[in-house]
């Protein structure tokens, strides 16, 4: 390269170095390849070169080009990138704001558990039956061998609605028992069927509560028997509280609508709550085999079909399940206590996933 | 029931410890409910006798005690100023629980002596708060011996629940009886002797109501002395919390509990005429033993002198004629009642008696003469008198019944694999009598004291059941009943616990579904709802009736006749007045902005059961707040949105809903909507309530509320979806913005802009809406985006332009709208 090239090429260089954003680079570029630029006058002087000068010299001047191009280039590319970096810091956030509230509620303790209970059943081939809230007599008690003067109806501490006619006054059921009979008169066994609901009796302290929830099973077929209906509550008490060695004891008891019929006690211990461990026992539902004489209230031959039945406390099992102490809260809608207890409604209770 | 250990032991013979006894109450269904041991806490303590008590050589106020403990001497350092020489007194030995304080205690060395226990006063016992001395026991206390026994205070008290069906069991030998089968211990007979009458004159009965009392015995003892029963007897009642009275009355308290056999004493001084007459009430009113008062009905079996009603069979006697310390003669009751007739006549008149309680679950019928017999010694024995002969009405009824079990049914009902001889012996052992065994089955006699046990049959058949099927049902159960009756006894007796758990069978190879569609459609609404930011709540069916009124009907057949509470007396018209309520407290508390829901009934007396479902909620207060957006308060469309997430979850068709304003009062009649699909169809309703009902409940305002009838959605519709049309064009996008009367609806400009093409037209949005200065009074600007979607190809401009005029003029048509 001659001389008048390397000093056109170092002052370039210096103008680039000079240029700070992409405007000063483009003055430059114009300047040195422009239609006027610099180089575009070498080139176009080199015809005017001496012709045995004329090839060194375009070679040069090829050279020279491609040096200058390559110049630019890299510098437009420097300033670029300094260009978004600047905005880039310019558009910086504080990343530590809050995020917008896109507020999700939660479904209440005693629904989820009805989920689970109805999962866990499912699994086992039941289906769940529904009954209204305000029963009959008959269906409440009657059906159930439970007649006007029979003891077990004090216990019940009845709610009653005003009569109509003749006919014994109307009650909020007392259980989930007579679906029970509506699911016996609607549907031929074999049965396999749970009710969760709504149920209410007329006692008000800290374990009770006027109205509760209650969850009954009821499994009629041909050949079932009473070690059947311990597997059924075995395995569903110990997969409902995720213990699988939970101790469950059976005890002879009695309810007017099964015989025999029995108490069910978990383990746990009575100091610290903690289930399946402890060496003391909690009573949690109750059950036995249907008794004959409801299967014939029902039109249903005892000497064909046989099978159980049970309920339980739905609220009672999620205080357990959760080390909840306190009945009341679940009835008083108390913001803070269902964001405290609620459970995402986008995690359903699926057996894949575990309950 | 409540007795104590020493009282069982009268009728068992058993060494059993008291942990074995309760284990196996629980065990055979006499479940335990709790034992009260106070002798256990005393158990260390010895009566001792102070041989010499002197001064303390380095301190005044001590005494240096020499205490002899029956099979020694120690020494105690004691600061009673009660212990002398001579006295007795309680000592604890070192190691000993201090039951005041849970201290041990040790050997010590007090001022320089030695001293090896301690002499207790009450307080340190646990037994009051006297701490002024040690407790002296009198000279004749035997030394050596344990305090607690001595004092009687070493005796368990057993309390059981005994259930309906073991009305045996309400007496102490019965609960001895089932223990004996249960293998503790062996029951002690009990066969009282028959007492010579010495005269034949009293009170004798008269039956005019046999449909109550079957069988009647009396029998009159004169020349009695009634007075406080002996310690003993006092001691056994006060164990169980009974208040001993007089010894005749006492007699017969102890007799309800000992056999379970309710006794009554008339004082026969006080009885007018010869005859006892069993009859129907007719109005009369007694004075009863409690000192209140009845009037007995038809229904209610009186017992009645010359002078009129004297006792309520069964159920509680009368004051004018019952027995006190004057009494010199007494006429003794002793009666087999119909159960339910007693038990209808205890709840009639709300009157709750240990008597009552055995009547209503069956008396032992055979034991009726030993029991009156029983109750002659005894009261011969602690108030003298001459007995007189029985008399009797009525005749002991007819009990006797056999009961027939296949032992192939052990297993095949009871799942358990307890071997035949087992069974029987299970049998025997409760009183059972074999009459008739083979291979497969045996035939027992029932026990009189078991009318639990192939009872008489009441069934109480739906009245719709077909006629063969409801005989045949019952003849099923005459053969099944008696049989699971003797299966339960065999396996109460060995054990639920024995039987072995097995899972239950599958019922396919994969479950169907467990859920219907209108429960599926719940537990969608469910999620959803929470899924839109609300909280769900379960609140209570019932409310004040007075919060209820403005929320719908609230019918008199809704109304509880017994709440629990004045404010829990009728039942809800909607969900939304509980959570309206919810929201209320929740507010007082200072938490105003809220979101609540909830899946439940909404009572209504005309649906079907009186009930519908329905997934409703509550928003008061205002969006939450935040950097990025300002406070909105809340609106009907907050209301409306949750409403229309739901119903697109439960895949309502959105486009067939039509909205009318017409939504109940206690909404705001301008800002709310019931939300119509077809004609009849009322799938819902949303909007602002009332300003009226949220003044008068003291509600946070404002409150928008929805409700979903989940009954009145359809089932979802396993349709299969047609392929969908995904055009290659680009689509267009034109914005119109119409000037209408402000009454037009959005909704019916959309729909026409909608209708303009609609094979070309693939959707309108409504993006402002401006009513204000820049347009005309009446009037309203409904600015609209309209998307062309091209199919076959590229639309050309004149194509656009008359597809754009297509949708002005539509638009106008319907609405009257112009182009702004």
């Amino acid at each position: 390269m001659t001389d008048d090239l390397l000093a056109l090429k170092a002052e370039t260089d210096a103008a680039l170095a000079a240029a700070t954003d992409l405007r000063a680079w483009d003055a430059i570029r114009v300047a040195v390849l422009g239609r006027n630029g610099t180089l575009t006058g070498l080139l176009r002087d080199l015809g005017k070169t001496a012709p045995d000068q004329r090839r060194e010299r375009g070679a040069a001047l090829n050279q020279f080009k491609d040096a200058l191009n390559a110049a630019i280039e890299i510098r437009k590319i420097a300033l670029e990138a300094a260009a978004l970096n600047a905005r880039l810091a310019e558009e910086k956030i504080d990343v530590t704001l809050p995020p917008r509230p896109r507020p999700l509620g939660l479904i209440h303790p005693i629904a989820r558990t009805m989920e689970e209970i109805v999962a866990i059943f499912g699994a086992m081939g039941c289906t769940v039956s529904d009954g209204p809230d305000v029963e009959s007599d008959w269906y409440n008690f009657g059906a159930l061998n439970i007649p006007a003067h029979h003891p077990a109806r004090a216990d019940h501490d009845t709610f009653y609605l005003p009569a109509i006619g003749e006919k014994p006054p109307p009650v909020l059921r007392t259980h989930t028992s007579p679906v029970q009979i509506r699911t016996m008169l609607m549907q031929p066994p074999p049965i396999r069927t749970i009710v969760i609901g709504r149920t209410y009796r007329a006692d008000h302290d800290a374990t009770h509560s006027p109205m509760f929830h209650q969850c009954e099973g009821l499994i009629i077929d041909r050949g079932l028997t009473l070690g059947h209906l311990k597997g059924v509550l075995t395995d569903f008490l110990r997969t409902f509280f995720d213990i699988s060695n939970l101790p469950v004891r059976f005890r002879s008891s009695y309810f007017p609508f099964t015989e025999p019929s029995m108490e069910v006690d978990i383990g746990w211990n009575r100091k610290t709550g903690e289930l399946g461990k402890g060496g003391d026992w909690l009573e949690i539902l109750g059950s036995g085999m249907v008794h004959p004489r409801v299967l014939a209230n029902c039109g249903i031959d005892p000497r064909e079909w046989q099978g159980f039945a049970w309920g339980m406390g739905v609220e009672r099992v999620t205080m357990l399940k959760h080390g909840m102490a306190d009945l009341r809260p679940f009835y008083e809608s108390d913001i803070r206590w269902l964001r405290h207890y609620g459970f995402n409604p986008l995690a359903p209770t699926m057996l894949h996933e575990g309950v | 029931m409540k007795f104590s250990l020493s009282w069982l032991k009268t009728h068992l013979e058993t060494e059993a410890p008291l942990d074995t006894i309760t284990d196996t109450l629980t065990r055979i269904g006499l479940e335990l409910e709790g034992v009260e041991n106070k002798g256990a806490a005393l158990a260390p303590f010895r009566i001792v006798h102070v041989r010499e008590a002197v001064q303390h050589p380095n301190a005044d106020r001590l005494r240096v005690c020499t205490v002899d403990t029956g099979d020694g001497t120690v020494t105690v350092v004691c600061g009673a100023p009660n212990a002398r020489t001579g006295m007795k007194a309680v000592l604890a030995t070192a190691g000993s629980t201090i039951p005041a304080d849970g201290s041990v205690l040790k050997v010590g060395e007090i001022r320089g002596v030695k001293s090896e226990g301690m002499l207790m006063s009450a307080r340190e016992m646990g037994l009051g708060d006297d701490h002024s001395g040690i407790v002296e026991v009198p000279a004749d206390a035997p030394v050596g011996a344990s305090y607690a026994a001595w004092a009687g205070m070493d005796d368990p008290i057993i309390e059981i629940g005994v259930t309906p069906n073991r009305g045996d069991c309400f007496s102490v030998r019965g609960v001895a009886r089932d223990l004996a089968a249960a293998g503790i211990g062996t029951l002690k007979p009990f066969a009282p002797a028959k007492i010579a009458p010495v005269f034949d004159s009293g009170p004798h009965w008269v039956n005019n109501f046999p449909e109550t009392c079957s069988w009647i015995l009396g029998r009159t003892i004169r020349g009695v002395k009634n007075s406080p029963s002996p310690k003993w007897l006092q001691d056994r009642l006060i164990s169980i919390g009974l208040r001993p009275i007089n010894a005749l009355v006492d007699v017969t308290n102890f007799f309800t509990m000992d056999l379970g056999r309710p006794l009554h004493v008339f004082d026969v001084g006080k009885l007018t005429g010869e005859t006892l007459t069993l009859r129907r009430g007719a109005g009369e009113t007694m004075l009863a033993l409690n000192g209140k008062e009845y009037t007995l009905t038809a229904e209610d079996c009186a017992i009645c002198d010359a002078a009129g009603v004297q006792s309520i069979a069964g159920v509680i006697g009368g004051q004018p004629t019952g027995c006190d310390e004057q009494t010199t003669a007494v006429f003794v009751e002793c009666a087999l009642f119909d159960p339910v007739r007693i038990a209808l006549t205890g709840r009639r008149h709300q009157v709750v008696s240990d008597a009552r309680q055995r009547f209503e679950r069956g008396l032992d019928p055979a034991l009726m003469t030993d029991a009156i017999e029983a109750a002659t010694a005894l009261i011969i024995e602690l108030c003298g008198g001459a007995p007189g002969a029985v008399t009797e009405a009525g005749a002991e009824p007819a009990w006797q019944r056999d009961a027939t079990m296949r032992f192939a049914r052990i297993a095949s009902f009871g799942g358990s694999d307890i071997p035949a001889d087992e069974a029987v012996t299970s049998l025997e052992r409760l009183g059972f009598n074999v009459r008739h065994r083979d291979a497969e089955a045996v035939t027992v006699a029932v026990p009189s004291w078991r009318n639990d046990v192939a009872g008489k049959i009441a069934l109480d058949q739906h009245p719709d059941l077909d006629g063969e099927k409801a005989a045949a049902a019952a003849e099923g159960c005459e053969t099944i009943e008696p049989e699971n009756d003797l299966i339960e006894e065999v396996l109460r007796l060995r054990g639920l616990d024995a039987v072995t758990a097995v899972s239950l069978p599958q019922s396919g190879p994969v479950p169907a579904a467990t859920l219907t569609p209108r429960q599926t459609r719940a537990a969608l609404a469910r999620r959803t709802l929470a899924a839109q930011g609300l909280n769900e709540c379960v609140t209570f069916s019932f409310m004040a009736a007075a919060e209820a009124a403005p929320f719908g009907d609230t019918t008199d057949s809704l109304r509880l006749s017994n709440p629990i509470a004045a404010d829990l007396d009728q039942l809800r018209p909607t969900p939304i007045a509980t959570l309206a309520m919810a929201a209320k407290r929740n507010a007082a508390r200072g938490y105003a902005d809220l979101a609540l829901f909830e899946v439940g009934p909404a009572f209504d007396a005309t649906a079907p059961h009186g009930q519908r479902l329905v997934a409703a909620g509550v928003r008061a207060g205002s969006s939450p707040r935040g950097w990025a957006s300002a406070v909105q308060a809340v609106d009907a469309m907050d209301a409306k949105a949750d409403l229309w997430a739901a119903m697109a979850a439960l895949e309502v068709p959105i486009e067939g809903i039509m909205l009318t304003q017409d939504a109940p009062s206690f909404y705001h009649p301008g800002r709310s909507a019931t939300v119509r699909q077809g004609p009849k169809t009322i799938l819902g309703r949303f909007g602002e309530l009332h300003p009226r009902v949220i003044g008068d409940l003291g509600l946070p305002g404002p409150m928008v509320a929805f409700e979903l009838d989940l009954d009145a959605v359809s089932d979802r519709k396993r349709r299969r979806k047609s392929a969908p049309d995904l055009s290659a064009f680009q689509p267009l996008r034109r914005d119109f913005a119409f000037l209408v009367d402000t009454t037009v609806a959005a909704d019916a400009v959309l729909r026409a802009a909608k209708g303009a093409e609609r094979t070309l037209i693939a959707g309108v949005t409504l993006f402002d809406v401006y009513e204000g200065d820049k347009v005309p009074v009446g009037k309203k600007s409904l600015a609209i985006e309209v998307i062309f979607q091209p199919r076959e190809r590229t639309l050309t401009d004149a194509e656009i332009e008359a597809a754009c005029q297509k949708v002005i003029a539509a638009v106008a048509k319907s609405t009257g709208a112009a182009l702004r």
